[in-house]
């Protein structure tokens, strides 16, 4: 089975430096694209291989590219969205750090295909590690003339830099990750315009994952075709996918598009740790609904997990097991939302923290029946089309469904009047 | 007044942007890299010196979890509270530090030794329970952990 994005991440030690990493056939993809290639030719390619962003939105990423006015000669911009710090995730970070090499090559043919002339990859905070990698590797690149003026005597020009944040989980949307990249607060902008038209400093501009942006060089060495073969479904390729939890081996694998839950579950985490039950997940990070056991032969992809009312995020899964209450699960990710909420809009900053105290409430064993209700509510009022941006439709995700199949422990916890699971 | 030095680093910084303003965070970083956080004072001075209003240097300032507009003690300690952490134990890992040290989130020790602040996921989902010191990573956290790597921050 063919790993392409892990292949050369070896977690021991440190990752492969330029020279290493081109005698693997690293930097192929761009002596191709920018020397035998068209940017249009580059981004039909991407089109055709249905490459499918890998940030969370499942967004076509070469009709991103295509959005992007070609006509006109002005300064347009890439942008790698590396601020991972959705709560369970964690495979950004495994890319950072195991295989920069790997990142800057995607970047340096995604920039041709818009021609953009300077790329900014936006950084977490909190990965130093990561940091100094791309630093160290970003230096090589520019040293070996892959960054800079006249890439490999092409002609062409690009600019890259680091921008390490200064926190805030909402600097992850597209649209607040360009206003924190202006230095601005990290507030979302109203859509349209779409940033391919009007992004970075009012111009033109590509935001994509880290994940997605590996894939590109892979893609225009090997074509298509390869790429959609690597998968058992209908979109093409492999995925980073995890687990986090009660389980006997978390981690991260790469694994074809379309491996269902179970297998990654039981084969390649190993199953649940002795003594802990599965009563059910969160397939891609803490904004995507939950599913149960009912649900394990469902297949990791887009469109199948969309199927079963979830959303397969960035494919790292959280489990809930049996010594877990799933209230505070809630009250626990509900308040992260709450807290990261950005405060511009209604639903979401009055919302979030209402529901956080009524969990509490809950929790606490001092909930009531009619608080269910207000829950429910909320999960409508913060829904698709009441708000400015995703957050909070992210967020009453994991409690709408958990609502739904936690429905007895929410009210046991009220009956009761304490929670199951606290002696 | 931003020293000398502070003035040449967001000077360098200003040059990755087409105005000098969009290096505000950068600005805000490196003052309070040398001033370990970020007075009202400094907040003037960066918007004198990027040619902003206090206003919008300070509305930056207050929205970043990460810039510290209050003192902090001589090392931070940020302990992921995410959901990872928390079905994996960081409830105790936080009793046993905010006992031993005395202070709860959002405290500093009265030495200024440690200042104890909650950080959502890290990205150690898989090694949990974990934090951050200052700029060091660290994970699997144990008790005994935790005791040994508090006293290599002096």
């Amino acid at each position: 089975m063919e790993r392409p994005l892990t292949q050369h991440i070896h977690s021991e030690s440190s990752p492969l430096n330029l020279k290493e990493y081109q005698q693997v056939g690293g930097y192929a993809g761009v002596q191709k694209a920018l020397k035998e290639m068209t940017p249009a030719e580059i981004t039909n390619l991407v089109k055709t291989s249905n490459l499918l962003g890998r940030g969370g939105a499942g967004f076509p990423t070469g009709v991103k590219w295509s959005l992007v006015p070609m006509d006109k000669e002005e300064p347009k911009y890439l942008v790698c969205n590396a601020d991972e710090m959705e709560p369970g995730t964690f495979k950004d970070r495994y890319l950072l750090e195991g295989n920069p090499h790997q990142l800057i090559a995607g970047m340096i043919i995604a920039a041709y295909a818009i021609q953009a002339q300077t790329a900014y990859i936006f950084l977490r905070w909190a990965y130093k590690k990561a940091e100094a990698e791309l630093r160290k590797a970003i230096a090589e690149a520019y040293a070996a003339g892959l960054l800079g003026k006249n890439i490999l005597g092409t002609g062409y020009n690009l600019e890259m830099n680091v921008h390490s944040s200064a926190g805030r989980y909402i600097c992850g949307e597209e649209t607040a990750l360009l206003n924190s990249l202006e230095g601005k607060r990290a507030i979302p902008r109203t859509k349209p315009p779409f940033p391919a038209i009007s992004g970075l400093f009012g111009k033109p501009t590509v935001v994509n994952n880290v994940e997605t942006l590996c894939w590109i060089s892979h893609i225009v060495e090997n074509g298509a075709d390869w790429f959609k073969g690597l998968s058992l479904t209908e979109t093409g390729g492999t995925k980073v996918f995890g687990i986090s939890g009660k389980v006997k081996k978390p981690g991260l694998w790469e694994l074809p598009l379309g491996t269902t839950i179970r297998e990654i579950l039981e084969v390649h985490a190993g199953g649940m740790l002795e003594g802990y039950g599965f009563r059910g997940l969160l397939p891609g990070g803490a904004s995507t609904d939950f599913l149960i056991e009912e649900h394990l032969d469902v297949k990791m992809d887009f469109s199948t997990v969309g199927a079963v009312g979830s959303r397969m995020g960035t494919g790292t899964m959280i489990i809930l097991d049996d010594k877990t209450c799933p209230v505070a699960f809630l009250h626990n990710v509900e308040k992260f939302f709450a807290l990261e909420s950005c405060g511009f809009c209604t639903p979401c900053r009055e919302g979030l923290p209402w529901v956080v105290k009524i969990l509490e409430a809950i929790e606490n064993g001092n909930g009531r029946m009619e608080h269910l209700d207000i829950l429910k509510q909320q999960t409508k009022y913060m829904g698709p089309g009441n708000t400015f941006c995703a957050h909070a439709p992210g967020a009453a995700e994991p409690l709408q469904s958990g609502l739904n199949y936690f429905h007895d422990d929410f009210v046991s916890h009220i009956n009761n009047k304490k929670c199951p699971w606290k002696s | 007044m931003l020293s000398e030095e502070e003035k040449t680093e967001i000077q360098k910084e200003t040059g990755q942007y087409p105005y000098p303003s969009a290096a505000c965070i950068d600005a805000l970083k490196i003052v309070q890299h040398h001033r370990g956080w970020v007075s009202d004072e400094s907040v003037k001075d960066i918007a004198q010196f990027l040619h902003m209003s206090n206003e919008d240097v300070e509305g930056v300032a207050t929205f970043y979890s990460r810039i510290y507009r209050r003192p902090v003690g001589r090392n931070v300690i940020l302990l992921c509270d995410g959901i990872s952490c928390m079905i994996m134990g960081y409830e105790s890992i936080y009793e046993h530090i905010s006992k031993k040290l005395g202070i709860s989130f959002g405290q500093t020790t009265a030495d200024n030794r440690y200042t104890l602040l909650p950080i959502s996921c890290l990205g150690d989902c898989d090694h949990t329970p974990s934090m951050m010191i200052n700029n060091d990573h660290f994970n699997q956290l144990t008790f005994e952990k935790v005791d040994e790597i508090l006293e290599n921050y002096k």
